[in-house]
């Protein structure tokens, strides 16, 4: 909302600089965005007279004329059709800076003949995209400057609370209350009835209009603006169009009041309010022709569509210059039938936001008088009486309100006397009732409904800079994190010490890669772009496209991660900490030769990080994973035990079909997650589960076995069967050779294994040892495996 | 009987020429191997007279003991000889590269998450969460934002189904609602999350953060609020004379509403938080609106108290000197080590927030 603060005078004796009624403003919540200064430049721009004019000696097209400014005469080139004798225009002088092409005009010969400035359309001067001529104007004097305001202009962000300050009545009345200025008791305007002409005007039910006041002006003379009112719509930057439209916007800017006024004669016969068919189609003032949604409210006549109650008028009832007899309307409507409409439509405008906000129902009258008063001075004609048809807004809102109340809310208190001056000031009708206020809200007010909304009301004009800082109380209802809150943070941590690099990515993806990773898209109704138009089935898909950024800008070898939500087909939300690794292990050095990222790697982070979060690693259950999005042979999933449904984790190469498709060709990335939503909440934490330490000084016994197995005999389950010989005594079994190949049936591997084992009593004697190892030999065989000769 | 002179002459005269370890072990069982002088020199002593033998036997001891003495000297000398020699030959070029460190990195958005948590649970607050997908009803209706509000039109919601049903959650404010509904007063919560508006430009992405707090108990007040949000502005910025102000402001659920500014310098093109006399808008707040506590149950004339909201990407923005928001989701490897925290550097209270 912009307005001057000589606008505001004419509702406040308030004269202040600007920054003042800016803090002001701002104290009291109406936020200045900005003080829009005046353009020095624009003072350059002078009203001009063309007092001769003759032909360019060298150009066809061009006209050298005699221009008058005022104090002297000079000469200027022009070019423009309509350029001719006795035409009053716009000049600007050498040394001006043209708006719309930011360029400063110099004295400069045009084909051999010296022009001394310049005669400007409307398009160079950036008030519209008229450029087919140089402007014509009417009533100016020679010499004045054209741009008339010299004056700051208040740039206010109104919240959608406020509609009240959408009028700069409302402004004024705000300031007033916050002690700057005196409001003016202008809403009584004297206005002489002399035509008895009326429309009739019926209102259907549910239409969405309330009520419909009119009025009827008969012989009219529509014109240009007087200046006044010009500058006024100019400063605000709306452009002046007749005097009938333009004192409608004018109402409207002032109170907060949007009007229309329509040719009567195009009028058949009355005015019939009624809510829309379906497909009716309607020609607006905008030059558009729009399909109407059902329901929405129109103005009509015998026989079309007038207008889209309290969004836009229609084109053929719209005013013009020849416009002799008019109607005026000023009308309530349904906020919600508006915003209906308006969205389905996608049209906004000035009158609709209002009414959207809340347009005070009782200012219909107001409203009708001011314009019919100005209309009638600048047009002439004769006014005939108001009629204000449809229910009558008698429930004013009353609220039972304790002054005391405030100190409850507020934390401090504000004395009654204070209180009910506020109150007084901001348009509030106020009786006293012991204790309590009976309070009555202004009708520009509809925002205010409850006790609370008054200390809001109090306490912004009082300042919120006099609430009181409370010390904080550290009083504790809850533990700060829970079990899995602690964890993501763990997570978080324990990526970031192997070595992975934070992300954090969009929550939706592309869904021609996110079907990679479902076979259901759960697409975004209305996506911020085509290629982020589905929620996410893995954090893979925006990972893998993250890391081909980083490749292409030759970045690789990098471990990155990401933990955060992805979706399951019925939209049910999970948390997944995934990381992604492509590339080297390392980066190149002289001292190992460069290895690319096998699933081990990866398999060893994730060890790790299970680890760090909890987890006995040595006694996770690993499968194959059936996950689509892995390579299927390269691929695992964890689980707690053989039994558990639950899959903890799962890591892998990335299916080369997807690494292919998001363009990914010289890396095989691979990648792990885990699924928070599956780790269970220990029964015990860390610190109550763990065992006493008990050292050991006997001898530790290596044994060492080097067996041949099948291939699929997998070493879980050969670490499995080992470790069942004699659980309490084997620390650790470890393979540390695999050999596939020559001298080795194809269908065999050889592995090399070692066991430890760890006495808990007293030392283990040779054969006692033996015994064991022969135990360890006959658990390979019962998995077909034999020591290898 | 052996020379006992005679012998230490020669004694002399070995060790002296002892070079290396060879010549040592050498020298060693010529004095004290099994025919060594000195050993036999033992063995001959059963044969002397007794009245000499004790004299001479102690004196054997005497050379036999600094003799060892003296071998162990040399071997220690010739051992840091060789050694010595050695290192001269093993040395390397140390300025030739070690395997380059491939560092973890915490996002900032994850260290001011960690940072905001770490000052509210100061003062009590615990962390709630909720889903990103939100219903029409949690997100508006229950806020106090009923259809057709023109706060709605504010926020550009995505939504996930025809009717506008089920959407991603505007603001983390629906958690407000879930917990309320399952929790009783007294209630004090923060909730961190990402949300989500359709609107992307130079200051604005499609997906963000916020942090709201709630503290819902039966005397909290304004003065409260603008309490707990000095604190927390001041320990966050770590500049206990950073300046804030409420201002009037609006939001459907709050009631009264005010955004809260702080004091800013620009200096060196770079903005300087808590200096200075400018004012930076970094949140919104008020108190819960009793239409808000009559929707989850709660009877708003026994319990009232204060919520707020606030972004922490711009927080993180305005701590860390970040300029480009949109560079915060694109996972470029360069930005994340220049803007990311190290896995240790966890922010607490005993130790500070930020390094």
């Amino acid at each position: 909302m912009k307005f001057t603060q000589s606008w505001l005078t004419r509702h406040s004796k308030i004269k202040l600089p600007s920054e003042k009624i800016s803090e002001a403003l701002t104290n009291i919540g109406l936020e200045v965005e900005s003080i829009i200064k005046p353009n020095k430049n624009l003072k350059n721009f002078k009203v001009a007279k063309i007092i001769n004019i003759s032909k360019h000696p060298n150009a066809d097209k061009l006209k050298v004329c005699d221009v008058d400014i005022g104090k002297n005469k000079i000469k200027v080139v022009c070019g423009a059709d309509n350029a001719r004798k006795d035409l009053v225009t716009v000049f600007a002088p050498p040394g001006t800076i043209i708006p719309k092409n930011n360029l400063k005009l110099e004295v400069a010969k045009i084909r051999g003949v010296e022009s001394f400035g310049m005669l400007c359309s409307e398009s160079e001067l950036n008030i519209s995209n008229e450029s087919s001529g140089i402007i014509e104007l009417k009533n100016y004097k020679l010499g004045e400057n054209f741009f008339k305001s010299e004056e700051d202009v208040f740039d206010i962000s109104i919240t959608p609370n406020r509609s009240d300050c959408l009028g700069v009545k409302g402004i004024a009345r705000d300031l007033y209350a916050s002690g700057y200025g005196k409001v003016l008791n202008n809403s009584k305007i004297s206005l002489k009835f002399s035509s008895k002409k009326k429309t009739k005007v019926s209102i259907q039910k549910n239409s969405g209009c309330l009520q419909f006041g009119s009025l009827v002006i008969e012989g009219v003379k529509n014109c240009e603006s007087p200046s006044w009112l010009k500058n006024h719509l100019r400063s605000i930057g709306l452009k002046p169009i007749s005097a009938i439209v333009d004192i409608t916007n004018f109402v409207m800017i002032d109170l907060n009041r949007p009007m229309h006024a329509y040719d009567l004669d195009k009028i058949n016969k009355e005015i019939i309010v009624r809510k829309s068919k379906i497909n009716e189609k309607f020609e607006a003032l905008d030059d558009k022709e729009y399909t109407l949604p059902e329901n929405s409210c129109l103005i009509t006549d015998k026989s079309r569509i007038l207008g889209l109650g309290g969004i836009i008028g229609g084109k053929f009832s719209s005013i013009s210059e020849d416009t002799k007899d008019i109607l005026l309307e000023a009308a309530a409507f349904d906020p919600i039938s508006i915003s209906r409409t308006s969205k389905k439509l996608s049209l906004i405008t000035d009158a609709k936001y209002r009414f959207e906000r809340g347009v005070d129902p009782f200012s219909i009258e107001e409203g009708l008088k001011l314009a019919a008063k100005l209309i009638s001075q600048i047009c002439g004609g004769k006014v005939g009486k108001i009629s204000i048809i449809g229910k009558k807004n008698s429930i004013k809102t009353q609220i039972k309100y304790d002054p005391d109340f405030f100190q409850q809310k507020i934390g401090f208190n504000a004395p009654k006397k204070k209180q009910v001056e506020i109150l007084n000031k901001l348009g509030f009708t106020i009786k006293k009732s012991g204790k309590y206020l009976n309070l009555q809200v202004p009708t520009w007010r509809p925002d205010i409904s409850k006790p609370e909304c008054i200390t809001e009301e109090i306490l912004r004009i009082i300042g919120l800079d006099k609430i009181p800082s409370n010390k904080p109380d550290a009083k504790k209802i809850n533990e700060t994190l829970n079990y899995h809150q602690k964890l993501f943070h763990l997570l978080q941590r324990s990526f970031a010490t192997r070595g992975y690099k934070e992300t954090i990515s969009w929550t939706f993806t592309d869904s021609k890669l996110d079907k990679f990773f479902s076979n259901n898209i759960k697409k975004i109704e209305n996506p911020i772009s085509s290629d982020l138009d589905c929620l996410r089935s893995s954090n893979f898909t925006n990972l893998l496209i993250q890391l081909k950024n980083n490749i292409d800008r030759s970045y690789t070898n990098i471990p990155i991660f990401e933990i955060g939500p992805y979706f399951k087909e019925d939209y049910r939300q999970k948390i997944a900490a995934t990381a992604i690794f492509s590339g080297n292990k390392t980066f190149s050095s002289w001292i190992e030769p460069d290895k690319e990222i096998s699933i081990f790697d990866i398999k060893e982070d994730l060890f790790y990080i299970l680890s760090d979060i909890g987890f006995d690693i040595e006694n996770l259950y690993l499968k194959r994973s059936l996950k689509n999005y892995y390579h299927p042979g390269k691929s695992g999933e964890i689980y707690l035990n053989e039994n558990s449904k639950d899959c903890l984790a799962s890591f892998g190469e990335i299916h080369p079909l997807i690494t292919k498709n998001i363009g990914i060709n010289k890396f095989k990335p691979c990648g792990f997650e885990i699924y928070l939503d599956n780790i269970p909440a220990p029964k015990l934490s860390q610190r109550l589960s763990k065992q006493e330490f008990k050292k050991s000084n006997l001898q530790i016994v290596e044994r060492d076995f080097a067996v041949i197995f099948d291939k699929n005999v997998t070493a879980q389950e050969i670490e499995k069967q080992i470790k069942n010989t004699n659980p309490s005594l084997i620390k650790s079994i470890d393979f540390f050779d695999l050999y596939e190949g020559e001298n080795i049936d194809p269908k065999k591997k050889s592995l090399a294994i070692k066991v430890v084992f760890e006495p808990k009593n007293e030392t283990l004697k040779d054969q006692e040892i033996e015994g064991f190892c022969n135990d360890i030999v006959s658990s390979f065989k019962s998995l077909g495996g034999s020591l290898r000769s | 009987m052996i020379d006992l002179a005679q012998l230490q002459d020669q004694i002399k005269s070995k060790l002296s020429g002892i070079e290396n370890q060879s010549e040592l072990e050498n020298t060693k069982s010529f004095f004290l191997g099994k025919k060594g002088l000195i050993t036999l020199a033992f063995k001959g002593l059963g044969t002397l007279d007794p009245s000499i033998r004790k004299e001479q036997a102690s004196k054997l001891n005497v050379i036999k003991s600094q003799l060892i003495d003296k071998l162990n000297m040399l071997q220690q000398e010739i051992a840091s000889k060789e050694i010595n020699k050695n290192l001269n030959t093993e040395k390397l070029d140390i300025t030739l590269p070690a395997k380059k460190i491939i560092k973890g990195k915490i996002h900032p958005v994850s260290q001011v998450i960690d940072e905001l948590t770490s000052i509210f649970s100061e003062i009590g607050f615990s962390v709630a969460e909720g889903p990103d997908i939100e219903n029409e009803y949690n997100n508006f209706t229950a806020l106090n934002t009923p259809e057709h509000h023109p706060a709605r039109d504010m926020h550009d919601t995505f939504y996930l189904d025809k009717d506008k049903k089920t959407l991603l959650r505007t603001h983390t404010s629906p958690v407000q609602i879930r917990t309320m509904l399952k929790q009783k007063p007294p209630i004090k919560i923060i909730v961190p999350g990402r949300t989500y508006r359709c609107d992307s430009d130079m200051t604005h992405t499609p997906m963000f953060h916020q942090l709201e707090g709630l503290y819902l108990d039966k005397n909290i007040n304004m003065g409260d609020l603008k309490g707990c949000l000095e604190y927390f502005l001041k320990r966050f910025f770590e500049n206990d004379k950073l300046k804030m102000r409420l201002r009037p402001s609006h939001f459907p659920f709050t009631e009264p509403s005010a955004e809260v500014d702080i004091s800013y310098k620009i200096d060196n093109n770079k903005i300087i938080v808590g200096e200075g006399d400018r004012w930076l808008e970094v949140l919104g707040c008020g108190m819960v609106h009793p239409n808000v506590l009559k929707n989850v149950k709660i009877d708003s004339n026994k319990f009232q108290g204060y919520a707020f909201g606030v972004g922490i990407d711009r927080l993180a923005m305005l701590k860390y000197g970040i300029t480009d928001l949109r560079s915060f989701f694109e996972g470029d490897v360069r930005w994340i080590d220049h803007y990311g925290f190290d896995s240790n550097d966890v922010p607490t209270n005993y130790r500070g927030l930020s390094k």
